[in-house]
């Protein structure tokens, strides 16, 4: 392979479009010249890299990283999965970072008002590299839904943001993940604003019986798939870079 | 999907989401309001054993109503002084620091609006196969409530005319008008020098986002 290897074409079509007034707050933050297509350059198809030292060893564990008297209240709850290229090789050592509401569907953020109750001992916020395998957990609390301003009576269903790089800037994703089953899903305006059916469908983690603990916990499953690097496909010399 | 040795099937990626208004508590959460991680990411990656001369980027990010957008995540990505990605798809035979990752992350504030990135001014970097180097410049990305999908942008240096007029990817974009869009004016205040790169997303001034 190249070193400098370009990404494939991002498809947009999988993508929610910039403008989407069923989610009112992008009408005015959605550029409506079309974005100019620029080929890659050493900009884009590198990125940074983060090492294992600059993270703590709680900081994937969201039910005792911001613990104080107690631990978090709520449903505990394991997140797995493997992230990918489209390629299909694994993502390995790159930085994937969670934040969520807590069991009530507050957020611990200073212009968060809901009336639901701060958990003193939930942060709601981690973070993990992924494994040579592109594999990542964290544990954390099942968040609640909760109201929001778009239409009069707009709920999230439950979710966790998910911010992933990748190995080169052009592969930056923020995304949300939602939980299998959730009534809310398919009211929901921000899921709404993705035109593929089968691509939203791809951000509902599955129920993962298998990888739930015993008396514990349950887990849900939860792959993340970036863009593909344009080369042969046994050769990648940036994993485990 | 047909799949066999010789035509691969791929995955198609992931699709985007909005970073929410709550994008601080996972990735920059003192502006949340809260500590939490014992190391945080920052704005301010000039350190003092970084090689380079030392800037300020600041600036605002206004909405389509002219409306200063006061909860945007802003990340750069950019090379170091001598013009090298800290990555090893770059090959360039210039010298790598290794106090410089490259990349900064910050929000716009709550109360004011503005972003500032303290930082090194970085060096010219070759461009693709074939073409001439490009000039400094500091890639963006945007994140935010409102924004389906994070929004990449570069900014290019005031004082770097003739390496501006003759870079690749500026003189891709057809309207020479829209290329101003891109280059932050160079000043000084109080001995250090700043860049300020407002960023329109939309409206008679939008900025230019690229699809990279």
């Amino acid at each position: 392979m190249t070193p400098q290897a370009e990404f494939h074409q991002r498809d947009r079509d999988l993508h929610p479009p910039a403008h989407t007034p069923v989610y009112k707050t992008s009408v005015l933050r959605s550029p409506r010249i079309p974005l100019w297509s620029l080929q890659n350059s050493l900009s884009e198809v590198t990125g940074p890299i983060f090492s294992p030292d600059e993270l703590g060893p709680l900081d994937n564990d969201l039910v005792l990283n911001y613990a104080k008297q107690g631990e978090a209240i709520g449903e505990q709850t394991i997140v797995h999965g493997y992230v990918l290229d489209g390629n299909g090789q694994p993502v390995s050592n790159t930085l994937v970072e969670v934040w969520q509401a807590n069991a009530g569907g507050r957020y611990r953020h200073r212009n968060d008002t809901y009336i639901a109750p701060i958990d003193p001992n939930f942060g709601g916020c981690g973070r993990m590299l992924t494994d040579e395998r592109g594999y990542y957990f964290f544990r954390t609390i099942k968040p609640g839904a909760y109201p929001f301003r778009n239409r009069i009576n707009s709920w999230r269903p439950a979710h966790i943001h998910f911010s992933v790089f990748g190995t080169g800037f052009a592969q930056r994703l923020i995304t949300q993940m939602y939980f299998e089953g959730d009534p809310l899903i398919p009211h929901d305006s921000i899921i709404a604003t993705i035109p593929d059916k089968s691509a939203a469908d791809r951000l509902t983690a599955r129920l993962d019986l298998n990888a739930s603990r015993p008396l514990e916990c349950l887990a849900y499953r939860f792959d993340i798939v970036l863009r593909g690097r344009r080369q042969t496909l046994f050769e990648n010399k940036l994993q485990g870079s | 999907m047909t799949s066999s040795p010789f035509i691969p099937s791929y995955l198609p990626e992931t699709p985007s989401q909005t970073a929410g208004p709550y994008v601080h508590i996972g990735l920059i959460p003192e502006q949340a309001g809260f500590e939490i991680f014992e190391n945080n990411f920052s704005g301010d990656i000039a350190g003092p054993d970084v090689v380079g001369q030392r800037i300020i980027i600041e600036g605002r990010i206004f909405d389509g109503a002219g409306h200063v957008a006061k909860d945007v995540l802003v990340e750069t990505w950019q090379a170091n002084a001598a013009g090298r990605y800290n990555h090893p798809a770059d090959m360039q035979n210039k010298t790598i620091d290794p106090n410089f990752r490259g990349w900064a992350r910050t929000g716009t504030d709550f109360a004011t609006g503005l972003y500032t990135i303290r930082t090194i001014k970085p060096g010219s970097v070759a461009g693709r196969k074939g073409r001439k180097a490009m000039a400094p410049h500091v890639n963006f990305w945007l994140a935010s409530r409102g924004i389906n999908i994070g929004l990449a942008t570069r900014m290019y240096f005031g004082d770097e005319e003739a390496a501006n007029s003759d870079d690749p990817v500026l003189n891709i974009i057809e309207q020479p008008e829209r290329r101003k869009t891109l280059i932050a004016p160079r000043s000084e205040r109080d001995g250090a020098v700043v860049y300020t790169f407002d960023i329109y997303l939309q409206g008679e001034r939008e900025t230019v986002f690229f699809d990279v």
